[in-house]
């Protein structure tokens, strides 16, 4: 059937019309919806992180916010490891921190293909029962195969022993780079050593497998089939435990746990 | 069931099969199969899309202007795929983000858009819906087969259960590490194929 081109371009503006009105009022009215769904997820990751859940634990809303009480969230300046009490953390957005140039900085060249810094980050204490430090969550971030991996390393009072690795989001071949989320994977983390004693960052995804935590501090067992997202691992943990990222706010903590 | 609709819903399972005959689809096919849970979901929001894209093409197929056509179809499949991630984001977050961005990829499935230009533009609205639902069943149909077989044999689970105890956690099954990679759905749906072929000679191609 012939066409005029008016009536070709009228047609064509009025399915833009129907359509865009159609996926933005779906987009906007489910927007409450994901944000939550997305807030959750976050603190239940920082929660299996942690070790303070397991995955196979029935993790509902109220579970979560239980769990999470004896998690303190708390903003620190990135570059002197001071905390910002100023800084409410439930409502600080990292991410869009990240890329306002009036809070965040070029980063320096690395590995993970991280552009630029915030100046200020949200970590997360986890307390024991008289309120002491039991262990700290750091978020991370870095670029793997497809995507940019977020996710929270924990690690010991004594900050260098990890007790765990998770990625809440990323975009890597399920099966593959996605395995990062396998929890038979994320098991090897737990024990391994983070630093060696001069203090440089060593922990490493090696190919292949590694030995159990005792033998093996350092290396942690490869992903099958996903060697630049296993690198992609190594890269991040190397840039966010260095001096560029949560270096001076762990040496802080070593600092006051000498002298306390 | 009036004959057409029957043929356009029954047809496309095995007579027709979109991924087996047609071998459309492939690449979620072989992304999304690792469990059947993933499987579930993907199979809904292509079913989903496919009845609706169908449906609102053959609604329009007078009016669209051909020289547009292609573009226009795209538009309202994206929309579709579109509202269907929102939905999982809202409602099934863990699974959205195990499916990542092969949901967004449905846009691209060939199956979608091979049945609203080879099917929904020439036939009426009822019969287009038909076509789209057994277009989905189809593919449906072997992703969940596919599903079924990676997920037992490569983790020794069907929807996070516990079906064969692995060797590694104290049972005795050792499961096939081939089926949890992508080219482990290349031998089942391999297999489908043949197995189709030896049942409906028909389908068997002729060597040239």
């Amino acid at each position: 059937m012939q066409h005029s081109v008016g009536y070709t371009i009228l047609f064509a503006g009025l399915i833009c019309v129907v359509c865009a009105v159609l996926v933005s009022s779906s987009a906007v009215s489910l927007k409450e919806m994901q944000q939550v769904n997305a807030a959750l997820d976050k603190r239940k990751n920082v929660l299996l992180s942690a070790g303070l859940a397991q995955p196979t634990d029935e993790l509902d809303a109220a579970r979560v916010q239980e769990l999470f009480r004896v998690v303190k969230p708390m903003v620190i300046d990135l570059q002197s490891g001071e905390a910002v009490p100023d800084i409410d953390p439930s409502a600080y957005d990292q991410r869009k921190a990240r890329n306002d140039p009036d809070s965040s900085r070029p980063a320096p060249p690395n590995d993970s293909s991280i552009s630029r810094l915030p100046n200020h980050a949200v970590v997360y204490q986890v307390l024991d029962e008289s309120g002491e430090m039991e262990m700290v969550v750091l978020p991370i971030e870095g670029y793997g195969l497809w995507s940019t991996l977020y996710g929270f390393l924990s690690l010991d009072a004594d900050t260098r022993t990890v007790r765990g690795l998770t990625y809440y989001q990323h975009g890597e071949t399920p099966g593959l780079g996605g395995e990062v989320d396998n929890p038979r994977w994320k098991a090897r983390w737990p024990g391994r050593i983070a630093f060696d004693s001069a203090g440089q960052t060593v922990i490493e995804v090696i190919k292949g497998q590694a030995g159990p935590p005792e033998e093996d501090p350092h290396r942690v067992d490869g992903l099958a089939g996903a060697t630049i997202t296993s690198r992609g691992v190594t890269n991040m943990l190397q840039f966010w435990l260095g001096e560029n990222g949560f270096g001076p706010y762990l040496k802080r903590l070593r600092d006051t746990r000498k002298s306390s | 069931m009036a004959g057409p609709g029957r043929k356009a819903l029954l047809d496309p399972l095995f007579e027709n099969n979109p991924i087996a005959l047609q071998v459309l689809g492939i690449c979620s096919a072989l992304a999304v199969t690792t469990k059947m849970e993933t499987s579930v979901v993907m199979c809904g929001a292509v079913i989903f899309v496919l009845t609706f894209s169908n449906f609102f093409v053959s609604l329009l197929r007078n009016n669209i202007p051909s020289s547009i056509r292609i573009i226009v179809q795209l538009t309202i499949i994206s929309s579709l795929v579109i509202i269907a991630d929102q939905f999982l984001k809202a409602y099934l977050y863990d699974i959205s983000k195990q499916l990542s961005v092969f949901v967004g990829l449905i846009i691209t499935n060939c199956i979608i858009m091979g049945r609203a230009e080879a099917f929904a533009m020439q036939n009426r609205p009822s019969l287009s819906i038909m076509d789209g639902l057994g277009n989905g069943f189809g593919y449906s149909l072997i992703l969940l087969a596919t599903g079924f077989f990676r997920e037992l044999l490569g983790s020794g689970k069907l929807f996070g259960h516990t079906v064969f105890p692995l060797a590694t956690e104290g049972g005795w099954y050792s499961p096939n590490g081939l089926m949890t990679l992508s080219a482990g759905a290349f031998f089942i749906i391999g297999g489908f194929i043949w197995a189709l072929r030896v049942w409906k000679r028909d389908q068997v191609e002729e060597e040239g």
